[in-house]
Parts: C-alpha cells; structure tokens; sequence
C-alpha cells in the first residue's frame, strides 16, 4: 500500500498545460509527464488509497489492468525517490541559521541620478528618495576591496553597475573594471561585471569596453513602441524607443545574441504583453526579460489581484508561441521561463533564497551598505558602509533566517524550491515583513514555473 | 514505462551531498532586479 505523505506539506503538484499531463514531485524536484489514467490515480495514491478502491472509485473511465499499471508505475517511481518525495531539508534550516555567510555580489549604485523618468521607477528616477549623486573612484574602490575582504574563500565575485543610470558616471565605471582587474590577481578572485542600462548614453566606447569586461548587460525597453514611450519618456515627455532601439539592436549583435537581456517591465496598462515580448523578438532580440511592475495598488499602472487570471491567460499564450516558433527554428530566451531541471541549483541556495542581505549588498554612491538595491532609502535597512563595514549584524542574521520555511506561506507552496521563497524587498513593501511574501507575485512565479515546465515537455517530445 | 515520461532523473535530495559551494551566481544580479528567481539558475560545479 502506499502511505499517506506527510500532511501539511504538499508533495504533489500536478496541472494541463498545452496538451500536457504535468506532474510535479515537489520534494525531490523530479517532473513527470503522465497520460491521462496516471494523472487522475495520482492523487488518490497521495491521500493513501488502495489500488482496489482507485479501480472502483475510476471503472467507468479505466479498465481495471489501465488502473494497476498505472500505480505500479507510480510505485516503482516512489522507490526511486521521484514520487510522493517527503520533505527531508528542514532539518538542514536548523544548521543554515548558524552558517557563516559571505559577500559574493554587489550591486553598486554608480549614480543616482537618471536621464529618463520612467513611471515606475523604484529609484524615482534615480534619486531613491534622496539626493542626486554619483560614486567617486575612491568610494567604488573601497567598496570592491570590501567585497573582496568579506568573501571569504569565494572565488566569483559579481558586481552590478547599476543606478539610476551608470553611464552618466561611465568613467568610475571603466575605472573600476580595472581596478577590479587588477585586484583579482593579487587575491585569486574573478570579478564578473554586469551593467545595467537604459541605453541612452550608449555609444561605441561602451560597447567596445562592455564586450571585453561585461559578463551581462541589461538593456531597459519595455517593449511595442507605444507601451515603452509611455512609460520610459525623458523628462520632456519624449518617448525613448526611437533612441535605444537601434543601439540595443546593435549591441546585441555584436554580444552574438548572447550574455544581455533587453528586460522591459509591464504594468496594468499593458496586461496583453506578451505582444511586447514578441515584439522584442520581432525586432531581432534572442535574449528577453519582460517582467511584472511592483507597485503599491494606489498607482494607476499598478498589477491588481483582478488582473492574475489575464496575466496568466498571456504568460500561457506566450509559452505556447515559444515553443511553435522553437519548432520554426525561431526560437528565444525568457528569462522568466528559463529552468534548469537537471543542472539546477543546490537544495542549500534554493533554500537560503536571493541572498539579499548576506551574500548579495547594494552600495549607495557615498558607500552606505543595504540589503539590496530596493531597499536603498529605507532607512531602517541601512546595514553600515564600506569603509567600516557591517555595523547592523542583527539585520543580517534576520535576512539570514529568511527562507522557506520561516514563511508560513510558502510552507505548502510547490513552487518554494523554485522561488525560495520570493523576494524580501516585494514582501516588506507589501507586508512590513521580508518574512511574508507578496501575493500577486507568488500567482504569477507560480504560472511561470508551470509554463516553464510545459515547454522542457514540449522539447523533450522533440528528442 | 508506459503511462509516464520523466522529464529529470537528478533529484533534490543527491544535492544535499555536494551542493553548497555557494559559488553559483546571486540571484538578483542576472536580469530581474524585481522578482527573485532561483530555480533557472545552473550550478557551477555542473560547469
């Protein structure tokens, strides 16, 4: 007989898409496609059934000899580990909490200050609800050598140049790839640098200097001309697309279409986006990012609870077109649909969640450390500098208990060794808490982790 | 087998083994900046 699963995890996750019978072992992480007699067995075989009754309970649909089968397979799979899974990793959340983390990645805030004005900037154009500044050689110089004093035996070390706009401070930037080249010989380190975008300074140099030293780049455009220009504007109101187009396209080609995202953000205005997704395609892009606006419900732009079934409804339209135009041989990248089923994450980091707060820090232009680059500004996140260090080590041991299961609500989610356990900025935004999470966000990862699985089936079909 | 196709055969609980070398890269760094996002990231001791 098979034994009830612990009650109160859910073990089981299992859903249509596309055509599709989709059967997740949440715990082991294992994914099934099953026809349609294993799909409806399944959850009877969780809540303990006997084969005899499963093969009463479905004689009008299954032949009896359909039935047995069906839960030999899932019996032999159960052996194996990849059905009916029980969570074994709490135990390993009691050790997590002691661990003793490092600093792995910065986000380094090269200048708060921004030549668009875009609605829906959590930076408010750049400012993060304080002054105009940029970050001198000597603050951004300081704050590498901190990352690399704080991390330990970490070999990759990742820094963003972010902002407001980091190319109104390009300078500091190369300054700093080179000082940071420099210093990763001397301490056996290996930066990767990242930039992030909005194009409109984007000029040869750039290019040129970001192919050799950038390990990513982030290209801000929201998508269809009309959707970008609302949102995006300069502060004359003049749209930006006509501007950052051409030069995002070129960029990307001389990338070979690979290590950047153009990333958009849609917003209430433009629920149908998964046209500006395909217009991103259209227009030649192989690696996209088109993802939800996080706002408060009192903007106008903001995502509503009522707008989950439309967004859901384009996020399924969306991986559906994907996997025609693979078939086509016109396939591209979403960022949001990419998964890795076999050469994932560790169960430890998909535990220990974005890192925010321990591994991964913002710096502020004048070297202030907060958990991440949303919560600059929220002055009860400020952890310390990088000239004296981490001041607030007790913020940090709360970011450090942040995962999974101190969350009552992804406890008995599936999708919380996808998400783990989603993001704390979004949950304190929305909650007063990074140890809630935000709900419209968790519908939407969870459909996105469903389309995600849906096309690895569909390609997997094709094998 | 006959009613199910298996898409993964490397499980969660095998990573519990080797994993946590933590030099895989930080989640927020790639692309989002506004959704956290982990599972489509690869491990780098598969590289």
């Amino acid at each position: 007989m098979i034994q009830k699963t612990e009650r109160g995890f859910q073990v089981i996750h299992q859903y249509k898409n596309n055509g599709y019978n989709i059967v997740m072992d949440v715990n082991s992480g294992a994914i099934h496609i099953v026809d349609d007699v294993v799909y409806e067995v399944i959850p009877y075989m969780e809540e303990g059934w006997k084969e005899e009754a499963i093969a009463e309970k479905l004689k009008d649909r299954y032949k009896k000899e359909d039935i047995s089968e069906a839960v030999a397979d899932c019996e032999e799979l159960k052996k194996a580990g990849t059905l009916f899974t029980e969570d074994i990793y709490k135990e390993h959340v009691i050790d997590f909490k002691k661990r003793k983390t490092v600093v792995k990645a910065l986000c380094l805030h090269i200048a708060h200050d921004c030549n668009l004005a875009c609605r829906y900037c959590f930076a408010e154009e750049g400012e993060y609800h304080g002054r105009r500044a940029f970050m001198s050689y000597e603050t951004g110089k300081q704050a590498l050598d901190f990352l690399i004093a704080n991390s330990g035996n970490r070999r990759n070390l990742e820094v963003d140049f972010f902002g407001g706009e980091p190319l109104m401070n390009w300078q500091v930037v190369k300054d700093l790839v080179r000082y940071g080249r420099e210093q990763e010989k001397i301490h056996n380190k290996n930066f990767r640098f990242t930039l992030t975008t909005n194009g409109v300074l984007l000029n040869d140099d750039v290019i040129e200097f970001a192919n050799k030293e950038m390990a990513n780049v982030v290209l801000s455009i929201d998508g269809r001309k009309e959707v970008n220009d609302h949102m995006r504007p300069f502060r004359s109101g003049k749209g930006s697309y006509d501007l950052i187009v051409p030069k995002f396209q070129k960029f990307a080609e001389s990338r070979n279409q690979e290590k950047y995202y153009v990333r958009g953000t849609f917003t209430h205005n433009n629920l149908d986006f998964s046209k500006d997704v395909l217009h991103l395609a259209d227009l030649g892009f192989k690696q996209i990012s088109v993802e939800p606006v996080v706002s408060l419900p009192e903007e106008p732009y903001a995502i509503k609870e009522e707008d989950i079934p439309l967004i859901c409804a384009e996020y399924d339209k969306l991986a559906a077109e994907m996997v025609k135009r693979h078939k086509e041989g016109k396939d591209f990248n979403f960022f949001h649909f990419m998964i890795d089923l076999t050469g994932g994450p560790c169960v430890y980091k998909r535990l220990s969640g974005c890192g925010s707060g321990t591994e991964y820090l913002a710096v502020t232009p004048w070297g202030d450390l907060y958990p991440c680059h949303q919560f600059v500004g929220e002055e009860g996140f400020l952890l310390g500098n990088v000239y004296e260090g981490i001041k607030n080590t007790e913020l940090v041991d709360e970011f450090k208990c942040c995962n999974v299961y101190a969350k009552e609500k992804c406890r008995n989610c599936f999708a919380r060794f996808y998400c783990s356990g989603g993001c704390a900025a979004n949950s304190y935004k929305f909650h007063g808490s990074i140890n809630d999470a935000y709900d419209i966000g968790c519908e939407l990862q969870k459909k996105r982790i469903e389309c995600a699985i849906m096309i690895k089936a569909a390609l997997a079909e094709e094998e | 087998m006959k009613h199910i196709k298996t898409l993964n055969a490397q499980t969660l609980q095998n990573t519990l083994k080797k994993g946590g070398c933590g030099e895989c890269q930080t989640s927020c760094q790639s692309a989002c900046k506004t959704s956290c996002t982990v599972g489509n990231q690869s491990c780098e001791n598969n590289k």
